[in-house]
């Protein structure tokens, strides 16, 4: 029995030590601006919201969705003071319904681009070939896309697939993320070979030894254009993050991801 | 709109997965019962632990361990010539997995409420141990029994975390009622989901009366 006591000490000891670090004092300072954002945006988001902090901003707490479900929860009142979405409507939207602050800022147009995993001839083939021949002639299983009943990036999505008439042709092999981090997700661990996902998410320099990408013509579906907005009551902190991303600087970081404004000049190609 | 579809999958998920789990239930359950043994607390923790952890965590070891570069991802491969996940089989293995508990832990009850002595007696008058569990125990623990199937059908229909996570959406595949109501929410289709979640309350209401009365037979009878 002393031997399945001292085990059992021995476990609390090692999750104890395991759970230390929980203990530290968090990184997000008290009333810091919370801020709702698309889940394409996160590659973009991620390096403004670090040099927000290095140029003396402080921290921001960025929740990442997809556009649909946020504005849905805004709309139910929750308490982000900033909304980023990958589809303006929803921004208009909520100005109507009193929640924010119109008409907001244009961040971009979206991209969509053609994914694979590195190592898979897919990317290879759409680029030969285009996109309709090389999917119809691949053996495909599973085709990734964010789901377009409530994702912007997922809606456009299937609009490129009926227009290469792909749509009635994979049928039941499309798989549908929640977000179009989810959809992108399935492809990088294989379950997926291949999908169609925001250019801005799938040319994070972290993935870059992971990924092949086809940027896709932004003229094969109706645009999709990014918009932030304050929500009514937004704090000061969530101003001054609001103001800075529409600096040259952030602006440039934008670009980077293939995020233009409307009227600003041709997207990047990957 | 009523997602039919969504609903007949998420049915015969919920008896499959009492199939396939039930029989396992009764055996695993009268073992924990009626044996003693160092490290049985370890494999009860194993075993509950589909109760503790969120769904994210069964999720994402699902999505890993059965994905293309797994053994068990590429042993399905192998088989079937298909992939696991983004399957109604995958959804089915996950749905097992998830609720072992739910069906174990009221057969194991059972059991232990037959005590001993019982099964001393039944052994003495010369029942073997599967005539004896025939005859004798499975009667006795009939109750626990249907308890454990009627939750585990229960707790199939609602589950979500997990079939979000491994499943895709696929309608007629791996798109469940309650998945189903979530994309209606989201789609701000309140009317859909509002029918769809009646549905699945009514279900749920009688499956789990269904438990309570035969429950309540054995008490008084």
């Amino acid at each position: 029995m002393s031997g399945v006591r001292a085990a059992v000490a021995h476990a609390l000891c090692m999750l104890a030590a395991l759970l230390l670090p929980s203990l530290a004092p968090s990184v997000h300072a008290q009333g810091a601006p919370r801020i709702a954002a698309a889940a394409d945006l996160r590659p973009a988001l991620t390096q403004l919201a670090a040099e927000f902090r290095r140029a003396g901003g402080g921290e921001v707490m960025i929740t990442f969705g997809a556009s649909g479900t946020l504005s849905r929860q805004l709309a139910q009142g929750a308490p982000f003071a900033l909304f980023l979405s990958a589809d303006e409507q929803l921004v208009f939207d909520l100005v109507r319904a009193g929640v924010a602050e119109g008409p907001g800022v244009a961040l971009g147009v979206g991209q969509l681009a053609f994914v694979a995993r590195r190592g898979s001839p897919l990317a290879g083939e759409v680029r030969r070939l285009g996109l309709a021949a090389a999917i119809q002639r691949a053996q495909i299983e599973h085709f990734a896309i964010a789901n377009p009943a409530h994702a912007p990036y997922g809606a456009r999505a299937a609009e490129v697939l009926r227009r290469t008439g792909l749509w009635d042709r994979l049928g039941g092999r499309l798989v549908l993320g929640e977000t179009v981090s989810q959809a992108l997700e399935f492809v990088l661990s294989g379950n997926a070979q291949c999908g169609i996902v925001a250019y801005a998410l799938a040319s994070d320099p972290a993935l870059a030894g992971r990924l092949d990408l086809v940027p896709l013509p932004q003229s094969w579906h109706r645009p999709l254009v990014q918009r932030m907005v304050l929500i009514k009551r937004a704090d000061p902190g969530a101003r001054r993050f609001y103001a800075f991303l529409q600096t040259p600087a952030a602006r440039r970081v934008f670009a980077h991801y293939g995020l233009v404004p409307p009227g600003g000049g041709a997207a990047r190609g990957g | 709109m009523v997602d039919w579809e969504a609903l007949r999958l998420s049915l015969l998920l919920g008896s499959a997965t009492v199939a396939i789990l039930l029989p396992l239930a009764v055996l695993i359950g009268r073992w924990l019962a009626a044996t003693r043994f160092r490290g049985r607390a370890v494999i009860e923790a194993a075993l509950t632990l589909p109760l503790i952890l969120p769904p994210t965590v069964i999720g994402f070891y699902l999505l890993v361990g059965m994905g293309p570069d797994s053994v068990v991802g590429q042993a399905w491969r192998g088989l079937f010539g298909t992939s696991l996940v983004f399957s109604f089989q995958g959804v089915l293995v996950a749905s097992v997995l998830v609720n072992l508990p739910f069906a174990i832990q009221p057969c194991q009850r059972a059991f232990e409420a037959i005590g001993g002595e019982v099964r001393d007696a039944a052994a003495m008058c010369g029942l073997g141990l599967w005539q004896g569990l025939w005859r004798i125990e499975l009667p006795l623990a009939r109750s626990g029994i249907v308890t454990g199937a009627v939750f585990t059908f229960a707790h199939t229909l609602g589950e979500f975390g997990v079939v979000l996570m491994v499943g895709g959406s696929i309608p007629g595949e791996t798109r469940t009622l309650a998945l189903s109501i979530y994309d209606r929410v989201q789609a701000f289709d309140n009317d859909g989901a509002a029918r769809m979640a009646a549905i699945l309350l009514a279900i749920a209401t009688v499956a789990v009366t269904i438990s309570f009365a035969i429950g309540g037979q054995r008490r008084h009878g």
